[in-house]
């Protein structure tokens, strides 16, 4: 079992009548790459808020490397590094000057941890001059990093890093991620991306201000009770419409080109689904048993949050 | 013109802003009716061909029509026959559900009946009615989306364009979305949309993909799969993309 880097337990907070989160508990362990897998609204923002020491809890406490977000909030500044989901760095400076002025009020000096930025900043390094309000979107991405890295924090906590950006783009940035959580960086990374789960050692699945499930992506696709089919034939919405007739289906939900469809176990089988699909008239399909993703465990974990 | 199959027809469709080749020789047809995918990298080039094909930009040169109308010549036509959504802006947040739509029906010209009709059957359809009187802003997001897809469509256009209009958004609602875009090309309304969710583009009928400016691939997503030797869109995207540079 590896150290506890960040710790939260019972953590609520309400803005007025709305409860954005609803007393979330979860650990990091140091060194990790922790996902907050959830869509907009889920309180994933408002939970890093509590954890940079930018919003005070209603109740529960926090804490990172042994230090209480409440008390020790001084302290902690120091050893966080944050990227916030929109844009923040000084539009009118240089990307130049906005890395110097981070680095001036952490008071280290650029060299000093050029090191753990080097591959990061030589992709913008050619536009040193131009100002960050003039940069794409990827490069504002690149010197954000840069910015929250340069004063060599213990934790990088970063708001949805990659919405709005390409697939490209977005490959990239985890593949930062990646070589930085070698050099010993504990990251916290917010997302709405399901496809990125399985970049991480651990996720926290979020919904309306609740963890639904915590773990590997692998130990929480152990948890998906159904057994799972996908099926695809030419006219999806027709498809769809006929399995959600079918008494013994548990869920049929649109996968691109393919319909995943959950039983029970041992209710099922594919001659089963055929005869069905026979039945209604449908005789050109592809079926076929699968195994179940991130995004299908959310799905299944947002119904049975929704019905109790 | 309104007999052709396409509702879309772009013939070497260029766009220079000075040197800057922004759209480089576009070529492609969007069949009535299908829904299109059209993706790319940020700035490949793809807000530029959405403007001209919306009658908000000229092109430098290239034979375009949309709807069958022409869009050097005919963009107020194109305006008319046309719905359009995007995930930053579209329907008005201190407004109530149906003010936005008497506002958008008056805007297309609609009768106060045919808007009273249509605001009722959607706000049914999205199963929402009592919440006819309340104001965008109070809403959350998924419903927001769906009703602002409903806005896009509340004139019956030929073709509508989606601008990345899934950012955020939950995966069951994500899914609900895709639903109301299948009834509508089942309505036979053309989708022209862009995402970055690549899953999503697999949701398409073909797709195409921009790299630089141009069109590199084009095709279902079966085709496109096939062709780069990949199991998903994520991956033909990034063998594509990353070409480039």
């Amino acid at each position: 079992m590896n150290k506890v880097s960040v710790y939260g337990k019972g953590l609520t907070k309400s803005y007025g009548k709305t409860e954005a989160l609803k007393s979330v508990s979860f650990s990091v362990e140091k060194g990790e790459i922790f996902g907050f897998i959830g869509p907009d609204g889920a309180g994933k923002t408002t939970l890093f808020r509590l954890l940079t020491t930018l919003l005070l809890p209603d109740s529960g406490a926090a804490s990172i490397e042994g230090l209480d977000v409440v008390k020790d909030y001084r302290r902690l500044r120091q050893i966080l590094g944050y990227m916030p989901g929109r844009f923040s760095l000084y539009q009118d400076l240089s990307v130049e000057e906005n890395l110097r002025f981070f680095a001036g009020i952490f008071k280290v000096s650029i060299s000093d941890n050029y090191h753990l930025i080097a591959d990061i900043y030589e992709q913008i390094a050619p536009f040193a001059k131009r100002r960050a309000g003039k940069l794409s979107g990827g490069m504002k991405q690149k010197l954000a990093l840069s910015c929250a890295l340069i004063h060599k924090p213990e934790v990088l906590i970063l708001d949805e890093p990659t919405t709005g950006v390409d697939a490209v783009s977005r490959r990239e940035f985890w593949e930062m991620l990646i070589r930085l959580k070698q050099s010993g960086i504990t990251i916290l990374v917010a997302t709405p991306y399901m496809d990125e789960a399985i970049l991480c050692d651990r996720v926290a699945l979020i919904q309306h201000g609740t963890i639904m499930a915590t773990g590997s992506p692998a130990d929480i696709i152990q948890t998906y009770p159904h057994k799972l089919f996908r099926i695809k034939s030419q006219n999806t919405l027709q498809l769809l419409r006929i399995m959600r007739q079918m008494p013994e289906l548990k869920s049929a939900e649109m996968f691109g080109e393919y319909i995943h469809i959950g039983s029970s176990p041992n209710k099922m089988n594919e001659s089963d689904i055929a005869a069905f699909l026979n039945q209604n008239n449908i005789r050109q399909f592809d079926l076929e048993p699968m195994e179940a993703g991130i995004e299908d465990c959310f799905m299944h974990l947002m119904k049975q949050q929704s019905s109790t | 013109m309104q007999t052709s199959e396409y509702a879309i027809e772009a013939h070497g469709l260029v766009k220079k802003f000075g040197n800057f080749v922004a759209n480089d020789h576009l070529t492609f047809d969007v069949k009535k009716g299908e829904i299109f995918g059209f993706l790319g990298a940020n700035g490949a080039g793809k807000t530029t061909a959405m403007k001209i094909l919306c009658g908000l930009l000229l092109p430098t040169s290239g034979k375009i029509k949309v709807a069958g109308f022409d869009v050097y010549t005919q963009t107020n036509l194109i305006k008319k026959h046309i719905g359009y959504m995007s995930q930053k802006f579209s329907l008005y947040e201190d407004l109530s559900i149906e003010e936005n739509f008497r506002f958008y029906g008056g805007i297309y010209g609609l009768s106060r009946k045919q808007i009273a009709e249509r605001t009722s059957t959607m706000l049914k359809k999205l199963d929402i009615e009592p919440l006819r009187k309340s104001l965008i802003s109070s809403l959350p997001l998924g419903i927001r989306q769906k009703l602002a897809f409903s806005v896009a469509i509340i004139h019956s256009p030929g073709i509508v364009f989606l601008d990345e209009p899934t950012g955020g958004v939950d995966p069951i609602t994500r899914r609900q979305f895709w639903e109301m875009i299948y009834e509508a090309s089942e309505q036979g309304i053309t989708v022209f949309v862009t995402t970055h969710y690549m899953d999503e583009a697999e949701y398409c009928n073909r797709v195409s993909i921009m790299v630089d400016g141009r069109i590199e691939a084009l095709g279902t997503p079966g085709e496109l799969k096939k062709k780069f030797d990949a199991t998903d869109m994520n991956q033909v995207f990034l063998k594509l993309a990353r070409k480039a540079g």
